[in-house]
């Protein structure tokens, strides 16, 4: 308090705060007061926080929203045992790690081909970032029609050439990969518009000199452009994944999990149960994708950044 | 000769985007044109019969105008949700930028577990129901808020810092009070992230799914995205009125795309770099 008193001495303009003792305690608290943290607060602490705290206790119970009956691993045992479940926790990694995958090495292809001296650069970036504002639900669904094994254009197309196309979201094996791909459609644009502005803030200079000392381009991109777009690179990784890990529009619009349960990942498995009334299961999925999520973001999180000062 | 390579690239590149990106858009369209019989052979070919405009409408009067109801509750949950955002993370961003604290440190570290941490369905419906906001449009406006809280305040916050402090130092010396110079001085000065928010988190809370899904069942309340998953399976026999209903909702998406191109894409860049 003593030191709060002595930065608002400054006695004139003490007067002019109205004399409240509180206001001239401490002029700067009193201008910049706590409450207006309240209502962010409040919601983000009823709506997010509480649940995900309450999480924990739920998913070790047998639960009907109203009573909860305490039965310990049960739940998470469950959902390492059954087949079903164990497949959405290999898809979620599958699903996960491919998305970012590939949304970083054709992100990053996009951003250097229009960051180059091409024609209709605003163009192309425009086409290739849309995508990403159009609903899930609906790119999921028109890729559903066209991903269809008789019917479908991809195949249909791909039998011009002499394919013989794959049956997409029918075959078990293939499910989860052709949904990744749709994925990787619907979301390499916002890839590409982060690593455009990595690759704008690298100075020019770099460039120019590398060329003055007859490097390649490819040279040029190796040693220049990929360690500079580096915490692009992260930003991108890290969003990827997130969603990834997470999904479950897309999934849901496609295959809802199937065929039977091949394409279920933990988000349609926590809903399937939820549906089904098992609500202690379903928390208990919640659970291990809080866990799964944070296990895989914190360390990289951290990994980046550690580098990132290097 | 570098302007011819940049010129063959630039035509191969457009060739490409037209193939991967315009065709499905394309496709979405012609679908939603033909009559019943031919949409149904799901082929790429331009409409023997042209009946777009007959169709949107079939869409939108299906179910007792289901889509209507549909695109009125979106509207609803978009712009109440957006408001919501838009003053709250500005009201917490100004106080977190602009007072050093202990509990800084706190809500840096709320704010990343917001940002990363999947939301737990089950315990959040519990705690709806607790409160009676479970199935009602507030209940989800509310969840919209608490999710896009987290990504806002980061916004507001990087903003915050280059609007100098003078400007609010002037006013508290004026005797204004902490709301007046919020909402006189600060909140005017931030109209170009404000603006970023606003049609970020539009499209954001437009395009969801899964909130709506879990926290506000019931036919009469669903949103535009809703009624595109419960058309699946009602509309697999009619596919010129599930893509004149993808159409639909796709139409408000490429209206905020054209005005706002750049406005977008520089606020995802940069907020997602942020987070």
């Amino acid at each position: 308090m003593a030191s709060t008193l002595g930065t608002a001495q400054a006695p004139p303009v003490a007067p002019v705060t109205r004399g409240e003792t509180g206001r001239a305690r401490g002029r700067r608290g009193g201008s910049y007061p706590y409450w207006f943290y309240l209502p962010a607060a409040v919601i983000f602490t009823v709506f997010f926080l509480i649940p995900t705290i309450a999480s924990f206790y739920f998913s070790f119970t047998r639960w009907d929203l109203f009573t909860s009956t305490w039965i310990g691993l049960d739940n998470y045992k469950t959902f390492f045992e059954e087949q079903a479940l164990v497949i959405g926790l290999r898809n979620t990694l599958i699903y996960a790690t491919m998305t970012a995958g590939l949304k970083v090495v054709i992100g990053l292809l996009l951003a250097v081909l229009l960051t180059s001296k091409i024609i209709a650069r605003g163009y192309l970036r425009s086409v290739i970032f849309f995508p990403v504002l159009v609903s899930t639900i609906g790119v999921g669904l028109t890729f559903t029609a066209l991903m269809n094994p008789e019917l479908g254009l991809i195949n249909k197309a791909l039998a011009v050439i002499g394919i013989t196309g794959p049956d997409w979201l029918v075959d078990p094996q293939l499910a989860i990969f052709s949904i990744a791909l749709v994925d990787v459609w619907a979301g390499v644009g916002l890839a590409t518009v982060i690593f455009i502005a990595g690759i704008v803030s690298i100075p020019s200079d770099y460039y120019e000199a590398a060329q003055v000392d007859g490097a390649s381009r490819f040279y040029s991109f190796l040693h220049i452009t990929l360690p500079l777009a580096r915490p692009a690179v992260a930003t991108v990784v890290t969003l990827a994944l997130i969603g990834g890990l997470r999904s479950f529009d897309l999934i849901w619009a496609m295959t809802g999990g199937g065929p039977g349960f091949a394409s279920d990942t933990i988000g349609s498995v926590i809903y399937k149960q939820y549906q089904a009334g098992f609500y202690g299961l379903s928390t208990a999925g919640s659970v291990v994708l809080f866990l799964l999520v944070s296990a895989i973001i914190v360390p990289l999180t951290w990994w980046l950044n550690r580098h990132e000062v290097d | 000769m570098k302007n011819t390579r940049g010129i063959v690239i630039g035509l191969i590149a457009i060739a490409f985007t037209a193939v991967f990106f315009l065709v499905p858009f394309a496709f979405i369209f012609i679908i939603a044109s033909k009559d019943v019989a031919s949409a149904n052979l799901l082929e790429f070919s331009w409409p023997e019969q042209f009946q777009l405009f007959e169709n949107l409408k079939q869409a939108l009067q299906a179910r007792d105008y289901l889509l209507v109801i549909a695109f009125i509750n979106s509207f609803i949950l978009t712009i109440a949700s957006v408001t919501g955002l838009v003053i709250f993370s500005a009201l917490a961003a100004y106080i977190w930028q602009r007072r050093p604290s202990r509990l800084n440190p706190v809500i840096s570290i709320l704010v990343l577990a917001g940002l990363i941490v999947p939301p737990a369905v089950v315990p959040t419906i519990w705690v709806l129901q607790k409160i009676g906001l479970f199935k009602t449009m507030p209940g989800l406006i509310l969840i919209e808020i608490a999710f896009g809280i987290p990504f806002c305040i980061l916004l507001f916050r990087a903003f915050m810092s280059t609007v100098p402090r003078e400007l609010d130092e002037a006013a508290i010396v004026d005797g204004a009070g902490p709301l007046q110079v919020f909402f006189r001085v600060i909140f005017p000065v931030l109209r170009s992230v404000i603006m970023t928010v606003i049609i970020l988190q539009s499209v954001f809370v437009y395009n969801d799914f899964a909130n709506p899904l879990y926290f506000l069942p019931g036919t009469q309340n669903a949103t535009v995205q809703l009624t595109l998953f419960n058309y699946k399976s009602q509309f697999t026999t009619q596919y010129n009125l599930l893509f004149a209903n993808i159409l639909l909702v796709v139409i408000p998406a490429l209206v905020m795309f054209i005005f706002f191109n750049r406005k977008i894409v520089e606020g995802m860049a940069a907020g997602s770099v942020k987070g």
